[in-house]
């Protein structure tokens, strides 16, 4: 891949040299940080094994899954809202008409520099004081898909102008209109590009579903919490959550990097086969 | 507008408390980027290894779960500081991971060439580095640093929801007992543009005067 190019070349005899002794002092000092952070387990008795049993309960197992469908499914409903909403707003934000474009611009700037739980208390506390009290779904979902939308925005602005002028004015050259071009031609070939990017953004939104820790919705997180409210085993369940999180997220981002790399190969992005029918 | 004045005292302390994490955790995330980025290109395999397993933990992870287990579940096992820096600190592991990343492509932008003529030269990894490569690397990734920077301040946030009163905890305070949300949140939220205003600044100013053109 090409972001592990090496800043530097085949070593000589001493670099080899120095390179051996390096590996002897990182490997030593690496292992003696393991070791002590496992000693620091192990003299508070958290390896014991009665800290870890209540996590061989099914049930309590099934509760935790039930916390990541949660999870799964916030996070989806607000990977579409705030995809849907992007898109409108990097659309509004290259019109030509500028009662469009300064809205979709106020609205990206200042959401970027607006925390979403922030927007999350207004949802929780302020709104339902005007009789707008939502599911508590909802008072996760909304705030997140909100703030997110601007910085898909940022994304596929970016997508839509990486593009070469030429695809949308051929585009228009043969009679498609604005919103055809913009359908048929522009951003299947954005979205394609922007793929790595698209994922990468949803990694976050995924992550950021975890704020349903505070306004209770039942999540990852949250069930997590309530799991040690009964268990008393904090540490011990905040890994188990921690290392979920780890092998979901790792496994998309894994994905959007080897999207990324084979994207490199064919240096447009474009797909490396052409059909014939189509050029 | 007559509750902003009213509780200005909680108002002002949160602004302080928030600008204080953030300031803390960009410098310790700065300087924790940098070393991971440069554990990610050195020409010792364990200590790539090393560096990988970190970001890729770290950026996989959500800050809010990690705020959690540093403050509740970490006293578990010994490890307890009070709860400002055991924030900060977790913040700043936390966005290392991002900024790191940022350094690294940094350092993809240096030309090869110039790590090839530091070598030639006689220079050795670590003199080329920081001779040749991070100057070169750090004055290209201005702009992304700054965007991680607004980013981190938004991220303080959710110090609030382990109990740290920052900007948005006070707001949500006052706002219980005075029930005027419009004009507090909107407060709240000017206090962070504000913020986020000045790292824009000063991250066009840098850029401005440090920036190659290539």
């Amino acid at each position: 891949m090409s972001t592990d190019r090496l800043l530097f070349d085949t070593p000589g005899p001493r670099g080899r040299r120095r390179i051996k002794i390096a590996t002897v002092i990182s490997t030593v000092i690496v292992i003696t940080v393991v070791a002590a952070g496992i000693r620091q387990f192990a003299s508070n008795g958290q390896l014991d094994w009665n800290r870890w049993e209540p996590f061989t309960n099914v049930a309590l197992l099934r509760y935790l899954f039930q916390g990541l469908i949660g999870t799964v499914q916030a996070a989806v409903v607000s990977i579409v809202f705030a995809m849907a909403g992007g898109i409108v707003l990097a659309l509004g934000r290259m019109s030509s008409r500028r009662l469009l474009r300064w809205p979709a611009y106020a609205y990206v700037e200042i959401m970027r520099t607006i925390p979403a739980l922030l927007l999350i208390y207004v949802m929780l506390f302020a709104l339902p004081r005007y009789g707008f009290d939502l599911p508590v779904f909802w008072k996760l979902v909304i705030p997140l898909s909100v703030s997110s939308a601007a910085s898909f925005a940022v994304i596929f602005r970016a997508g839509i102008l990486s593009l070469e002028k030429g695809q949308g004015e051929a585009g228009l050259a043969i009679g498609l209109t604005y919103g055809q071009t913009m359908r048929y031609i522009v951003l299947p070939q954005a979205v394609r590009r922007l793929l790595p990017a698209l994922i990468s953004q949803s990694v976050g939104l995924l992550k950021d579903t975890s704020l349903g820790y505070i306004v209770s919705y039942n999540e990852l997180l949250f069930s997590g919490q309530v799991v040690t409210s009964f268990t008393h085993r904090l540490i011990q369940t905040y890994i188990i959550v921690a290392v979920i999180y780890l092998i979901v997220n790792g496994s998309l981002s894994k994905v959007a990097r080897t999207l990324e790399a084979r994207q490199q190969k064919t240096p447009s992005g474009r797909p490396a086969r052409v059909d014939p029918d189509a050029a | 507008m007559n509750v902003l004045v009213q509780y200005m005292p909680q108002f002002e302390s949160g602004m302080l408390t928030t600008i204080a994490l953030t300031l803390l955790a960009f410098v310790g995330a700065l300087s924790a980027g940098i070393v991971v980025a440069i554990l990610r290109v050195c020409p010792v395999p364990i200590l790539r290894g090393v560096g990988t397993v970190y970001v890729e933990t770290l950026q996989n992870i959500p800050l809010l779960a990690l705020l959690v287990i540093s403050i509740f579940a970490l006293p578990e096992v010994g490890l307890q500081a009070d709860l400002f820096t055991t924030a900060a600190l977790t913040i700043a592991i936390y966005e290392a991971a991002f900024i790191a990343e940022a350094i690294r492509a940094g350092i993809n932008t240096v030309a090869l060439g110039q790590s090839e003529a530091a070598r030639a030269l006689g220079l050795t990894f670590g003199q080329s580095l920081r001779f040749v490569i991070m100057p070169q690397a750090l004055r290209a990734v201005i702009q992304p640093i700054g965007t991680l920077f607004i980013a981190l301040t938004m991220n303080t946030a959710l110090a609030a929801g382990v109990g740290i009163v920052e900007l948005t905890a006070a707001a949500n305070q006052v706002d219980l007992i005075e029930a005027q949300p419009i004009p507090i949140y909107v407060g709240a939220a000017l206090g962070y543009m504000a913020i986020a205003a000045v790292g824009a600044f000063v991250t066009g100013a840098l850029e401005r005067r440090m920036a190659i053109v290539r």
